[in-house]
């Protein structure tokens, strides 16, 4: 029962009874009124086809009557009256008594002139002796449930060969003779009234039918479809699975609300892996917090114990052995309690100038076991006096320690191998620098955060072609020329560069690309003065003035490498991605993220080079200062 | 009339309080709660107070904002097992003058306790002096206006932009006995605001740790005292300095240290 209030409860079925009952109004409402004029033109068609039979039998038995031959006369009437249709001819003269029949019963017969047939013209007590064609007819039923039959009553008028004829029957003074009285029967009309309106009931049943099953077949896939995908979505981001993404919708409001749908989850699950991850920290913090309280209170009592042990047995050289190891190890226990609050607390980043291999080597020391149990060989390539460099040397010694545990999570089997390299290097601002702010002339915000290269967000204009207008996402790395187009370009055709959201133009009128003489454009990066990049989609011109002039920088490169099982291509632009992770459930996907945020803190760069089988190779790049 | 009270909401740690500080002669106290404690301290006298932070009902800071607001004679010194330097910091800038992170040692704890009592004793002197019975003698001597000082233990300066000197208050020289010798840390170490960043020893066997007034890196360290101890205890501001660092972030640091400029004798 639950299950059929449920089934009407959907919105398919609701627009399909909806329709079907509409449809069925209209088609009966047509059919009615289709019904009601076809027989009305039947019967007044019969009517007349019945006015002009009594019309020519009149006609036909007038010259028998003029030569008062009766047998004729009778004979004319008989034979008439056998035609199927007809039931009854009769003749009646003034009194009402019947003079000619069909059926010889009835001859000689009178009538009551108050029976139905005659009430036409014998309502008032005296006569009409006109009556309009149309009255003349009368619809009856001998029983019930028999066919109907139409009468029509026909006043035969006194004319000058009636009584001018030799038989001298009918006086000159009487207007009216007599009747001619037939009774056809309708049964043929009825019959096909009926046939007809099956007719109408069957093809108002098939449209109905057909109707709805068109109506249906759309709505099921424009709006049911859909809206089961939506509700089944909904019942599985409810049950807790945000991964779930809702297939291709299309165009229509309820593809817009798909595609919103997927966005909301995305960020859902975003925020809640972020969540997740903060408050397993902030359980892991007072969790060790808590242990660290609780621990310290017995171990205050030994530490105090067998340290007053220790003053007290100066003299006793044996015991004072045993009683140092326990407060020694107590002393020990202290330092991994407080190793454990250390890690609890949300440390404020403190930079200091340390030396990159300290550093290096602190974090290898965290690492050294695991890979030695996995058989990793590591190789140090340090080069000799390299300059401290300003970090925080928790963060950074957090940074190569995971990428140590990545590239030893990389390598499977035998053979593994991890090598380290510093080095030093002079380079030039050129294919180095971020451009992390850009404005237009009018000052609106070019940076957009949604289209990412790297991980970096990048600088978005207007663009028009002859034909076309889209967007250009620009590469965020000075020199680097790893654009987005929306649309389709050319090389070497001319477009329009403009804010995307003021529409002011950023083409510079005054000077064009020194490498291929196109035109450029230009816009501001507070505070570091404009930036100037070539139209042209093959060109790869662009210049940074104030970011030149500061020359080239020192860096302090340093190189992690494996001979892991490497990253795919496809792969390799989203790793620096939050939430991003190859390692399935293992991992929680903020390591890459994380680094990347730690290095761009401090002014840094990281890359990677990976080939599928052979490989991965990050690049550190920290600024001497 | 007791040396010592102990609040501590644990038994044990009441327990081996109070046989160490009968060991060493002190006459002491103890109780397991705050509310208790802050009783006994209306009714009688107690030089020093050990008293634990983490404590139900009432904590070791309210009781330190009590005794404080109530004008009670007692000097307060925090032990806690939530031995967070933020905690020992908040804790001597509320007016506690030292703080023994748990679990601590029979030194530990000694060094604390005869530190205490002489800056009990000093105190009593300051008010007497402030009373009129000045002798003229000088108690100790202040640290310099400009100077910023963490609790009563430690001092540092702003030499000039981006470095900072680090040292010893007078105060805290007067509490110990006479220096035997000194531990200090060296160039390129990093100290942390709260923590240990140098150890005097003195000629009664005890050892007493130097909390950093800030946190930093040491670019160079007095290396005459290392030499000559002595000239801690001649010139502790000037020619007695411990390290020169480059603060890690002096801004965050400053929120618990007190200007010297408050500072009466």
């Amino acid at each position: 029962m639950k299950r059929i209030k449920q089934k009407f409860n959907k919105i398919a079925l609701k627009l399909i009874v909806a329709v079907g009952v509409t449809t069925a109004i209209i088609i009966s409402i047509y059919s009615v009124f289709n019904l009601k004029a076809q027989s009305d033109l039947l019967l007044s068609e019969f009517e007349r086809h019945a006015n002009q039979l009594s019309n020519s039998i009149i006609k036909i038995t007038r010259t028998s009557m003029l030569a008062y031959d009766t047998e004729t006369t009778h004979d004319i009437i008989n034979t008439i009256g056998k035609e199927k249709c007809i039931k009854e001819v009769r003749l009646f003269n003034k009194e009402g008594r019947v003079i000619y029949s069909n059926d010889p019963n009835l001859i000689g017969m009178l009538v009551d002139k108050k029976a139905e047939s005659c009430y036409v013209c014998h309502s008032s007590e005296k006569a009409l002796e006109k009556v309009p064609v149309d009255k003349r007819a009368r619809i009856f039923r001998l029983h019930p449930d028999s066919s109907r039959i139409m009468g029509l009553m026909n006043p035969i008028y006194n004319e000058p060969s009636c009584w001018e004829a030799d038989c001298h029957v009918h006086p000159k003074t009487k207007k009216i003779l007599g009747a001619l009285d037939i009774t056809m029967s309708l049964e043929e009309v009825d019959q096909a009234q009926r046939e007809s309106t099956i007719k109408l009931i069957i093809f108002a049943l098939t449209s109905i039918f057909v109707l709805s099953l068109i109506v249906g077949f759309f709505v099921k896939k424009w709006v049911d479809t859909p809206v089961s995908n939506l509700m089944a979505a909904t019942r599985e981001i409810s049950a807790g699975n945000l991964n779930y993404t809702i297939k291709d919708l299309g165009n229509d409001e309820l593809g817009i609300l798909g595609r919103a749908f997927n966005t909301m989850t995305k960020k859902l699950a975003e925020a809640r892996m972020q969540l997740f991850q903060s408050d397993k920290m902030f359980s892991l913090g007072r969790l060790a917090a808590g242990v660290a309280h609780e621990i310290n209170n017995p171990l205050t009592g030994v530490l105090t114990y067998s340290s007053f042990l220790l003053k007290r047995t100066k003299d006793n050289p044996e015991l004072q052995e045993d009683l140092k190891v326990i407060v020694r190890e107590t002393k020990r226990s202290r330092e991994i309690v407080k190793g454990l609050l250390d890690f609890a607390r949300q440390s404020v980043p403190k930079k200091h100038k340390v030396k990159p291999r300290e550093i290096i080597d602190r974090a290898v020391s965290v690492v050294n076991n695991q890979l030695i149990l996995k058989h990793i060989k590591l190789e140090k390539i340090y080069e000799e006096n390299l300059p401290l460099i300003t970090v925080d040397a928790d963060q950074m010694q957090q940074v190569i320690l995971n990428l140590l545990v990545n590239a030893s999570d990389a390598i499977n089997g035998d053979n593994g191998k991890i090598v380290i390299k510093t080095s030093l290097t002079n380079l030039l601002p050129y294919g180095m620098t971020q451009i992390k702010t850009a404005v237009c002339p009018k000052r609106h915000n070019l940076i957009d955060n949604e289209v990412k290269i790297e991980a970096m967000p990048t600088i978005k204009v207007k663009i028009k072609t002859q034909k076309l207008s889209g967007y250009l996402n620009l590469d965020p790395i000075y020199g680097k020329n790893r654009h987005h187009y929306s649309i389709e370009v050319k090389p070497g055709e001319e477009i329009d560069v403009s804010c995307p959201r003021c529409n002011i133009s950023l083409i510079e009128e005054k000077e064009l690309c020194p490498k291929c003489n196109s035109r450029i454009f230009t816009f501001e990066s507070p505070p570091h003065g404009m930036f100037e990049a070539c139209t042209n989609i093959n060109c790869d011109w662009q210049r940074w003035q104030a970011i030149d002039e500061g020359g080239e920088k020192t860096y302090v490169k340093i190189i992690i490498e494996d001979n892991g099982s490497g990253i795919k291509p496809e792969d390799l632009s989203r790793i620096f991605e939050p939430f991003f992770s190859t390692k399935g459930q293992k991992g929680t996907g903020l390591g890459l993220a994380v680094i990347w945020g730690i290095i761009d803190n401090h002014n840094g760069s990281i890359n990677v080079e990976s080939e599928v089988g052979k490989g991965t190779k990050f690049t550190i790049l920290l600024p001497v200062t | 009339m007791y040396d010592i009270l102990i609040i501590d909401d644990e038994t044990v740690i009441n327990e081996a309080v109070t046989k160490i500080a009968e060991s060493e002669g002190y006459k002491i106290d103890s109780c397991t709660n705050a509310i208790e404690g802050l009783e006994k301290l209306r009714k009688d006298t107690y030089k020093i107070t050990l008293c634990d932070i983490m404590m139900p009902e009432m904590n070791g800071f309210q009781l330190l904002n009590e005794v404080k607001s109530e004008g009670i004679n007692t000097c307060v010194i925090m032990i806690t097992g939530f031995s967070t330097v933020e905690n020992a910091v908040k804790s001597l800038n509320k007016g506690a003058i030292d703080f023994i992170p748990k679990p601590f040692t029979f030194d530990e704890l000694i060094s604390s306790i005869s530190r205490g009592l002489e800056f009990y004793e000093i105190e009593k002197r300051i008010k007497e002096s402030q009373l009129g019975n000045d002798d003229g003698e000088i108690i100790y001597v202040a640290c310099p206006p400009k100077y910023l000082k963490l609790g009563n233990t430690s001092w540092m300066h702003l030499e000039y932009e981006g470095v900072a000197v680090v040292g010893v208050t007078d105060l805290f020289l007067r509490t110990i006995k006479t220096l035997s010798s000194i531990d200090l840390l060296s160039v390129d170490d990093l100290i942390y605001q709260g923590s240990t960043c140098a150890t005097l020893h003195t000629g009664d066997d005890l050892v007493h740790n130097i909390l950093a007034p800030i946190g930093g890196k040491i670019i160079e360290r007095n290396e005459k005292l290392v030499e000559n101890f002595s000239l801690l205890e001649k010139d502790p501001y000037f020619e007695g300095w411990l390290y020169k660092i480059i603060p890690a972030d002096f801004e965050y640091d400053m929120k618990y240290l007190t200007h010297c400029s408050t500072e009466r004798v």
